[in-house]
């Protein structure tokens, strides 16, 4: 009797447990690091009862390479650079998504980009989020007229007081803009005169790195100038370093985005599709805009009803159409441009 | 049971033995390197991983500038940092060894690798904190009033050595600390019985039979520091890229393993190599 109760005793939480856990289904998203944020997903895990698992990861290669070690089946979720939604879809990795079910006529018109999105008439993702690679600076140290223009990349004046957001497509995006060409229209023969102003760009820079390093190098003073920088390195800080500004120069910026869509082989594609909806309705979209990982402009204009104004200000809610129309898209190289580009940026960083 | 029965069955028994040990490095050595040999001969083009076999990935290697001086970069701070380690974690070592009563030996020892217990990551961060612009390094020497504007330290190959350094003289302390302590006092005794000075008798005597001490700890930070990316790229600041980064970007911007893996054995080259010139030049068969 006393086995059977001491079994019993033990027996019966394990049942519970694993009863909740059967009751409890699961999602598995491969995101950006914002959707990592509690604040983000527990209303929506809590009102339908679901567990969502969140993988982040930096740069598309790094999630091909992460789906690629995995089963079918596996992944329900993609949160990817909007730039790369052709190249994901062409590898028959994303589902047609269904247009009446997602708030496309609320998106800021600019970044709809159907272009990207929409293939053979099919939609496969939709822009959730997008923001500027442009300069991010210390206002109290760094004069606004000179980062007011893009020459300030390489202005001796700042040497050795400039970071540089290690990522080539939207630096090198930047560079482009500074030799007087379209982001969409760099070409292999571009690639020596963006190399030669790379070096230059190096030769009075104090770093090169990635979001931690690039945030807490303007953060500490320990650089002035983050380029390549944006609302996504200073505005989730600006209630406690006001100093921190960034800007669009003259020449323009370059802007992001991120889209979501669902996996092909989803085994659960409806419960993707309604978090899909979640990220994109209006209160979704104002906790991705301000998520602790990084803020930056939510798609749906309709998550201004759910910002403060102190939130809408940092993110510069009411400059967005002259910022949209000054800046233009991520580079978008093929598989051949790409790798000669990512050849010149490692140069770069051993230069 | 005749003499050749009783071979076979302590045969059988050794491969009991050894079995567990042989099964071992089949699974987690042999296989993945076989593997990873494989890849490397394979190529990415593209999205596509194309599984025909050539050396494109090990002519490419050589072909490319940055990839070659990402190497000569990795040699150099790897010799740098393995001499610096050995001068500071000698004298360690030795006044340990030598000058720290017996009792408070495993005190010392103990407190000397306390920064072991720290997780690497974040000991590399913390050294960002000591040598950045606006540091505690920078902060105390303009406090000291010896210098008027703050060095440029973080983000430099300076940075990078101090921290693989820091970390690299606790391991060499323990392995000279073990082979010091096991040399007998009557070497010291002999050698002033034959009419040597001290300087002569560390020299002539105790430097060389702790050789094989220096040696392992040696070669471990070899190797460790020649395939670690962490420290270089919290502390350098992407300003040079060691082989190790080179082979993560290959992974993380392009997926391309094929190019990481080719890039891996050649590192593996080069470390083999190194050992083979180590265990040549000090006869290692002593260790």
């Amino acid at each position: 009797m006393k086995k059977i109760t001491l079994t019993t005793l033990f027996t019966i939480p394990l049942v519970i447990c694993a009863g909740g856990a059967i009751a409890q289904e699961e999602l598995n998203a491969l995101v950006w690091c914002d959707h990592t944020d509690p604040g983000f997903v527990e209303p929506f895990e809590q009102a339908n009862n679901v567990k969502v698992n969140l993988k982040d990861y930096e740069g598309t290669g790094t999630a091909l390479s992460l789906i690629e070690q995995s089963q079918p089946g596996d992944w329900d979720v993609f949160v990817v650079d909007g730039i790369d939604v052709p190249r994901v879809v062409e590898a028959g990795l994303l589902a047609p998504l269904p247009e009446d079910a997602l708030p496309t006529a609320d998106l800021f018109p600019e970044i709809v980009m159907p272009e990207n999105h929409v293939i053979d008439g099919k939609t496969y993702a939709i822009t959730e989020k997008f923001g500027y690679n442009t300069i991010s600076y210390n206002s109290n140290t760094v004069d606004a007229a000179d980062v007011a223009d893009i020459s300030v990349m390489w202005n001796e004046k700042y040497k050795d007081r400039i970071a540089i957001y290690d990522y080539y497509l939207p630096v090198m995006g930047l560079v482009a803009m500074s030799l007087g060409i379209d982001t969409a229209d760099i070409q292999e023969s571009d690639l020596p005169a963006m190399r030669d102003r790379l070096f230059e760009m190096k030769d009075v820079s104090r770093q090169v790195g990635e979001v931690v390093s690039s945030q807490t190098a303007i953060a500490t003073g320990e650089v002035d100038i983050l380029v390549g920088g944006g609302e996504w390195v200073t505005a989730g800080l600006t209630s406690e370093l006001p100093h921190l500004d960034w800007v669009i120069p003259e020449q323009g910026a370059v802007r992001w985005s991120q889209s979501v869509g669902v996996f092909a082989d989803s085994k659960k594609p409806d419960l993707a599709l309604k978090f899909v909806q979640y990220i994109l309705s209006p209160e979704g979209q104002a906790r991705l805009a301000t998520s602790s990982c990084y803020w930056a402009m939510p798609a749906n204009s309709k998550a201004a009803d759910h910002l403060t104004d102190q939130q809408k200000k940092a993110l510069r809610w009411d400059d967005q159409a002259a910022y949209l129309a000054n800046a233009q898209l991520y580079p978008a190289p093929d598989a051949e441009l790409d790798a000669k580009m990512q050849d010149v940026w490692t140069e770069f960083l051993q230069h | 049971m005749g003499p050749a029965s009783r071979n076979a069955t302590g045969d059988s028994r050794g491969w009991v033995f050894v079995g567990p040990a042989v099964l071992w490095t089949l699974a987690f050595f042999v296989v993945p390197f076989v593997v990873m040999v494989g890849y490397s001969l394979w190529q990415r083009e593209g999205t596509e991983l194309v599984r025909a076999w050539s050396l494109a990935n090990y002519a490419g290697f050589f072909d490319k500038p940055h990839f070659v001086e990402g190497l000569v970069n990795s040699l150099e701070i790897t010799a740098l940092v393995t001499v610096i380690s050995i001068v500071l974690a000698y004298p360690l070592a030795w006044i340990i060894a030598e000058r720290v009563p017996r009792r408070w030996q495993r005190l010392a020892l103990l407190l000397a690798i306390l920064p072991f217990w720290t997780s690497y990551v974040v000991r590399s961060y913390a050294w960002l904190l000591v040598l950045s612009r606006g540091g505690y390094l920078n902060q105390w020497l303009m406090g000291a009033g010896l210098i008027e504007s703050p060095l440029e330290i973080a983000a430099t190959r300076i940075a990078t050595v101090t921290g693989f350094v820091h970390f690299f003289v606790m391991l060499l302390t323990l392995t000279i600390y073990a082979n010091l302590v096991q040399l007998s006092p009557n070497y010291r005794r002999a050698a002033a019985d034959l009419g040597a000075g001290p300087l002569r008798t560390f020299w002539q005597v105790i430097l060389p039979l702790t050789l094989p001490g220096i040696m392992v700890g040696a070669f471990l930070t070899f190797v460790l520091c020649i395939g670690d990316y962490i420290t270089p790229q919290i502390l350098g600041g992407n300003n040079e890229l060691v082989l190790p980064q080179i082979i993560m970007l290959q992974i993380t911007r392009r997926a391309d393993f094929p190019t990481a893996a080719a890039l891996s054995i050649v590192l593996m080259v080069v470390v083999t190599l190194a050992y083979i010139a180590a265990a040549r030049w000090l006869r290692m068969e002593r260790v």
